[in-house]
């Protein structure tokens, strides 16, 4: 072991700059900022700092909103900002983790199929719970077990099929996984065409405008995912070698690769849960991460938690804006102004360190 | 049926082609007895004697043929197709429709709301005549509709009547409650992540006719008749009424709707004027519209 923790020293690449770092903290904090004031409902800008201040306890301040402003503020519009972040960073994460884990730049948060299990779990819930359970709390639940349903699968079949190449065998079982789940889930839609609706736009993602309680939901298991991939981001950098120059490096291979796995599952899972399937945010925040600060996955992860939560507040934002009073679904927004940013990173970059 | 916003505006968007194009004019010229013929979008369509074994495979068709005494001759209906409570009801889908399945009926006529992948075409080489009667946008509309099935099923006096029994009773509910609801807002729910219906939709019609004012009106800038309004808009905006069309499909409540983040302090929640309205008559443009204007006359004269 002594002289694997050596070796993955030498070949450990660039780490976390305090300048990059600094830039993704203060593009977060920017976003967080632009959440919180802009919204269809124009509270201004001065009476948002009382409010703010006055929750703070800052002596002498007192919030000058109306109590419907103030419900806005903090019941619809703050929550809605936090889960952003939340959902951005946990998609960031786990689609760079994959990138990582299965050595394919394509790889995103809906690689081993957790996205079709968990449309497969919401249309069954939309479809056959009974009328009292069909609120939205049955919803997510669903979601979630169908995604952590569907990845299992992926897991069994990959490892049925394959012994020596353990990463490749593994993206095809999710791709065919995913199909498979995609085909039930168009089937039990088609059967039930009543509710295309709302299987169509959960399909189409949004973050809720549902309050605290699916922060709440939530939270434990993007902490908990979270902490357990950033806890092996140097791993990640020696997995991206290849398993047998990791496994020569005495790296368990496929154990971490499997804690990594379930890691980044649970996060996505528990993000498609609440908010449907928002393309997008897992390729693009980790790539243009590489391309502007070109580093390894030890500094690459940490970077795309901070930046992809800043990049999906900002899309919200722009979801809740741009047509104000009506919505724009959050996945259109994330690929329309997602891709284009993702094609002048591409060029103005074209050569350099991806 | 009808609850997806994009098809439906599809739909409507045909509707107002199909019945703009010429329906009506069709319906003033056709001859009492048959062979009928109709001037539709898609060309004339000829139903050559009394049809006795029809099938609808639109849910509003079905509503409105048993309305006005065609439901002897219905011998099949779709799916979705779920009132009044005695129809044929079959697995036959009107979003899917299988030409084969539609044609083992042996049908002489069918109704559709949609067209989907030539259906009306396969049929018609089957020498079975095909009636499309999409999304109707407005009251005269869904009124040109039940008069066209009237006069290709034979029951032309029938439709009339009902027709006119539908407008007199809306007639009377409206001069009611018009004074009523001067000044108040709406806000109807198709789904608990805020689709709404504009006054572009049928639906927003009914609200138009009543004096109310549709807070979806200034969210529909794409001009679809369903926008997708911010809770934020919703709350600051306060609404009078709130019509829930998702109690159904969705399980929506006025005691869900209160428990809703800041929706506590809209005007609706705090004066209970929260209506469920079954997700199908709020979704359809055919005889139980009546039954639609009552609840919202109720509720307005509870408000008042």
């Amino acid at each position: 072991m002594e002289t694997a923790a050596a070796r993955v020293a030498y070949v450990r690449p660039r780490g976390l700059t305090p300048l990059w770092a600094g830039a993704a903290v203060a593009f977060l904090v920017g976003a967080l900022v632009i959440g919180v004031l802009v919204g269809p409902i124009d509270l201004g800008l001065g009476p948002i700092l009382e409010s703010v201040a006055a929750r703070l306890h800052v002596p002498g301040v007192s919030s000058s909103l109306s109590p419907t402003d103030n419900a806005i503020l903090w019941e619809i519009r703050m929550p809605r900002v936090v889960l952003g972040a939340l959902v951005g960073g946990m998609l960031a994460l786990s689609g760079a983790t994959y990138q990582g884990v299965f050595r394919n730049p394509l790889a995103d948060p809906y690689l081993l199929g957790v996205a079709a299990g968990a449309g497969l779990g919401a249309t069954l819930a939309i479809a056959y719970l009974p009328e009292g359970l069909r609120g939205q709390q049955a919803l997510p639940v669903a979601a979630f077990l169908g995604g952590g349903a569907a990845v299992v699968l992926t897991y069994s079949v990959g490892r049925s099929a394959s012994r020596g190449r353990d990463a490749v065998t593994l993206v095809l079982a999710g791709v065919t996984v995913a199909s498979f789940f995609t085909a039930l889930q168009t089937f039990v839609q088609q059967e039930n065409a009543d509710t295309l609706q709302q299987v169509y736009t959960w399909i189409l993602g949004s973050i809720p405008s549902s309050g605290w309680s699916d922060v709440v939901l939530i939270l434990p298991y993007v902490t908990l995912a979270s902490a357990v991939i950033l806890a092996h981001r140097r791993v990640v950098d020696v997995l991206s070698l290849g398993d047998d120059e990791a496994r020569s490096l005495g790296v368990d291979v496929r154990r971490v690769r499997l804690v990594l796995v379930v890691a980044a599952t649970v996060g996505t899972a528990a993000a498609v849960a609440v908010c449907g399937l928002i393309g997008f945010v897992g390729i693009i925040v980790p790539h243009a991460i590489r391309m502007l600060a070109g580093t390894g996955y030890r500094a690459l992860l940490p970077l795309s938690v901070v930046a992809g939560a800043g990049f999906l507040v900002l899309a919200d934002v722009i979801a809740r804006t741009a047509l104000a009073p009506a919505e724009i679904p959050l996945g259109i927004v994330t690929a329309f102004f997602g891709a284009p940013f993702f094609a002048l990173v591409l060029r103005t970059t074209r050569g350099g360190a991806a | 049926m009808l609850r997806f916003p994009l098809v439906a505006a599809a739909i409507a968007l045909a509707a107002l082609v199909v019945v703009g194009a010429g329906a009506p004019a069709g319906a003033r010229t056709a001859p009492k007895a048959f062979p009928v013929t109709i001037v539709t979008a898609e060309g004339k369509i000829t139903v050559a004697k009394r049809p006795l074994r029809v099938i609808s495979l639109s849910p509003t068709a079905t509503e409105s043929l048993f309305a006005i005494g065609a439901g002897p001759q219905v011998v099949a209906v779709d799916n979705q197709s779920d009132y009044p409570k005695s129809v044929p009801k079959t697995s036959l889908s009107g979003y899917t429709p299988n030409v084969e399945a539609i044609a083992g009926y042996r049908p002489d006529l069918v109704v559709a709301a949609y067209d989907p992948k030539g259906l009306s075409a396969a049929l018609r080489k089957l020498g079975i005549p095909v009636v499309v009667q999409g999304a109707a946008s407005t009251f005269k509309g869904a009124y040109q509709q039940i008069r066209q099935l009237g006069l290709v099923t034979g029951h032309v006096s029938n439709a009339a009547r009902v027709i006119t029994g539908m407008k007199t009773k809306i007639n009377r509910i409206v001069r009611a409650s018009r004074p009523k609801a001067g000044g108040l807002s709406v806000y109807h729910e198709l789904t608990p992540d805020l689709y709404s219906a504009s006054t572009k939709s049928f639906v927003g019609k009914v609200y138009e006719a009543l004096g109310l004012r549709n807070i979806a009106d200034s969210a529909d800038t794409a001009g679809t008749g369903y926008p997708q309004l911010s809770a934020e808009y919703v709350v600051s905006q306060s609404p009078d009424l709130i019509v829930l069309a998702d109690s159904v499909c969705c399980g929506q409540t006025a005691a869900t709707v209160a428990a809703r983040p800041g929706w506590d302090r809209i005007k609706a929640v705090r004066s209970g004027s929260i209506v469920r309205i079954d997700d199908s008559i709020a979704s359809r443009w055919g005889p139980r519209l009546v039954n639609f204007f009552r609840a919202l006359a109720s509720a307005l004269g509870r408000l008042s």
